[in-house]
């Protein structure tokens, strides 16, 4: 065939070099409604749910079980479940009806009701439900800090830069695990260097990133993953129990926790029995707010790549964003993760969350260049700070970030990498050079920075552990080396895990440590007039982008 | 080059047989744009028939201290040739061997029947070895180092971007491999990222995923197979 030009210029875009697969439902490659997907029953006995979604207490899963004992009010069930699921869609959308009237409602539905009642929704009437939903008041972001070296130096250096920008929260990981007690550490100094408040946390082997927690070198985990079927769930080695037992770990010291799931992983891992992943996703949401988790970090995540390969895949991510939301629960809504080769596509996946606002838009938003993203890049990096805050600016929307000025973004790299040169030294750790520091202040990633000796930093974090520094040493550390206001920063944030009211859903921390979640500042938006609005100080920053013309020197 | 019509139809016949081995439905001349599900693969519930393995002789406990031993996945070098990258799976083994050799240890070769997931490929590889080192290596080429006493999700090294790897790469994860396992002070292979890497090969990484997780045998454990096809 000879071949059409306008067709040859077309399959070299970009878009054309992400991978698409036709659906394939017993292979779970489904977006919204698998044809074995369970149709909704509820029967309850003596106040105990004894049949869920077509099945008989006696055939249940371990995840049947569970949602039923712990995840589905008994007491509401059988007036929720009348309602017809078209009925529940059309109450989402309408604004004359409550958050608080909805989540009623919801909490006495089933997974499979709950699959149905989204079915019923294009992408337009989740972002107005997401809009109305969302725990918070105000929606926030959070950043990944990660970097190839696993250079604790550029950590702490891209945490505050991260920080000023405006994120709420932060995330590290490391592309060699054993460096996590550097890691933590240098996120924890770098992010309360770059605005006082920050949560920070460090992705990592569970028990790893438990123990990080109890010392007090982060101050929030995600980390705990819930899947979809009972097989995924017993080769991670867990259940439905395990996950609810760590979380109460984390609770009894006083740390923030929510869960992780997202549609895909069940395909992506062979186990999905047949089932959309819309419906796999929804049951993941039912275990964690069974469990008792404030809130989760859902949106496909990090099997993004599979659902966005199916139709409806990315109308599907939206849709299990707004499941969290109807559930009550924290809703920390992805886009941490690549997907697309096309920047217009890409894009347009981040505005479903963008526009209506979630609690936070992105989990995380690389705030390095994403070839220093060792979560396998993020859809947002370092590089589109600029694009993100024009259209924060054009569309008169909070995304949770903020212009800032070359100067101050310097000086606070250069605080940050200062303070853990310092308390490297002060705790004996490996050295940090004056050249490194220079480095780290003014590069854009690692490309730029000088190498460190990687097995003697990992044998010093090994013994970091084995020393039991704790974060309360980062504190005597910084105060010694005359980082006073850093270290009354980070004992600040020691102090909320003895309040604990930031384990409230979506909590995050004002610059003076207020906590603001979704019990103290609660979203009340319905309809025009209400709600959220971007105004006064908050706009004029949000207005205050750099390369404006000045007219006056026109 | 020149295209001829002859040439395309028998490029289309080779690869309809190929497809048709696969198990796929042949697609019919009439697929047209507007029936997207015309050669789709609904309906079925397998990529590829399940691999008898009787006979297969069970994974003895090493004892050996200079030993460290190869885990790989259910459908390695059966079903699976290839890495998602690329790279031929008997070269891939070729170069992890000798690469525990160069080190002077011994490297012993395991199927791992009853997971796969690469972490307890890796951990169940390492709990054989005489050494108490160990590499789990998917059929689509992911990779960990592990140590029988850490826990399952941890690793020593892990090498999540398959497509990255290059032959040179899976030398040096033998390399370290052995290096821990002699107990010396292992400076890590740097890491690799492609942040595009999801989009281009997260749907093929789960068809391969798929397809080894099909092939495993939970009763048959982990059997020895260096050496066997």
């Amino acid at each position: 065939m000879k071949r059409s030009k306008r067709i040859e210029v077309l399959d070299r875009r970009p878009v054309n070099l992400d991978g698409y697969i036709d659906e394939w439902p017993e292979m779970g490659l489904i977006a919204m409604s698998s044809p074995y997907d369970p149709k909704p029953s509820l029967k309850i006995e003596n106040g105990i749910i004894v049949e869920l979604d077509g099945k008989r207490r006696e055939d249940f899963d371990f995840l049947d079980q569970f949602i039923a004992d712990y995840a589905i009010r008994a007491d509401r069930a059988e007036a929720s479940m009348a309602v017809p699921s078209l009925e529940i869609a059309r109450k989402i959308v309408d604004i004359n009806v409550s958050r608080k009237e909805i989540l009623e409602i919801i909490s006495g539905i089933t997974p499979a009701k709950m699959t149905e009642v989204i079915n019923h929704l294009n992408v337009v009437e989740m972002m107005m439900g997401m809009q109305k939903m969302r725990a918070r008041r105000v929606p926030g972001n959070q950043a990944h800090i990660t970097n190839l070296k696993d250079d604790p130096v550029q950590i702490a250096a891209d945490a505050a830069e991260g920080a000023l920008r405006g994120f709420s929260e932060e995330e590290t990981t490391m592309g060699v695990a054993r460096y996590a007690p550097f890691s933590a550490m240098a996120l924890l100094i770098g992010a309360q260097a770059g605005r006082p408040g920050v949560l920070t946390q460090c992705s990592a082997e569970e028990a790893t990133e438990l123990e990080l927690g109890i010392r007090g070198l982060t101050t929030y985990a995600e980390t705990l993953s819930v899947y979809g079927t009972e097989k995924v769930f017993i080769d991670g080695d867990d259940t439905p129990y395990s996950k609810a037992f760590l979380n109460s770990a984390y609770a009894s010291r006083g740390l923030k926790v929510r869960f992780s799931s997202g549609s895909g992983s069940e395909a992506l891992m062979g186990s999905s029995e047949k089932k959309s992943m819309l419906y796999l996703e929804c049951r993941c949401l039912y275990v964690t707010k069974g469990a008792g988790s404030q809130g989760i970090q859902n949106g496909s995540v990090s099997c993004i790549g599979v659902t966005a390969s199916v139709p409806s895949g990315i109308r599907e991510v939206m849709g299990e964003n707004l499941v969290a939301a109807l559930l009550g629960l924290e809703c920390a809504s992805s886009n941490d993760q690549s997907f697309s080769n096309s920047d217009m596509r890409r894009t347009a996946r981040t505005m479903l969350q963008f526009m209506p606002g979630t609690d936070f838009i992105f989990s995380g938003y690389a705030a390095e260049p994403n070839y220093d993203n060792m979560f396998a890049g993020s859809n947002f990096d370092a590089e589109d700070f600029d694009d993100y805050n024009v259209m924060q600016r054009d569309m008169q929307v909070d995304g949770g970030l903020r212009p800032v000025t070359e100067e101050n973004v310097i000086r606070v790299r250069r605080t940050a990498a200062k303070a853990v040169q310092a308390v490297f030294k002060y705790l004996g750790l490996t050295p940090v050079t004056d050249e490194q520091v220079e480095a780290v202040v003014y590069a854009h990633g690692s490309k730029d920075t000088l190498n460190r000796d990687a097995a003697s930093d990992l044998m010093a974090a090994d013994d970091m552990m084995k020393r039991g520094i704790t974060g309360l040493d980062v504190v005597r550390a910084l105060a010694d080396s005359g980082y006073t206001e850093l270290a009354e920063n980070i004992l600040n944030m020691l102090k909320q895990r003895v309040i604990g009211d930031y384990m409230q859903t979506a909590a995050i921390l004002d610059d003076h440590f207020q906590v603001m979640s979704g019990v103290n500042t609660p979203n009340d938006y319905m309809g025009p007039g209400t709600g959220y609005r971007v105004s006064g100080k908050r706009w004029e920053e949000i207005k205050a982008i750099p390369h404006r013309i000045d007219a006056g020197e026109f | 080059m020149e295209v001829n019509e002859q040439l395309i139809q028998a490029i289309t016949r080779a690869v309809v047989e190929q497809l048709h081995r696969n198990g796929a439905q042949p697609q019919t001349e009439t697929k047209s744009m507007t029936s997207s599900a015309a050669g789709s693969l609904a309906g079925k519930t397998r990529i590829r028939p399940k691999r008898s393995y009787e006979g297969a002789v069970r994974a003895k406990q090493g004892t050996d201290p200079k030993e460290v031993v190869i885990g790989v996945g259910a459908a390695f070098q059966t079903e699976i040739t290839k890495t998602l990258g690329g790279l031929p799976l008997d070269e891939v083994i070729r170069n992890v061997k000798a690469g525990i050799e160069e080190e002077g240890m011994v490297s012993r070769v395991v199927k791992v029947l009853d997971t796969s997931d690469v972490g307890f490929m890796a951990l169940e590889a390492a709990k054989l070895s005489g050494s108490g080192f160990g590499i789990g290596i998917q059929s689509k080429g992911t990779t960990v180092i592990h140590q029988k006493d850490l826990y399952p999700l941890s690793n020593l090294e892990l090498f999540p971007q398959a497509p990255l790897m290059t032959l040179e790469t899976y030398r040096r994860v033998g390399k370290n491999a052995a290096k821990y396992a002699k107990g010396e002070k292992v400076t890590p292979i740097e890491s690799t990222n492609d942040p595009m890497v999801r989009a281009k090969f997260q749907v093929k990484a789960a068809l391969m995923h798929i397809i080894e997780t099909e092939q495993l045998d939970p009763d048959k454990g982990m059997i020895e197979w260096e050496g066997v096809r």
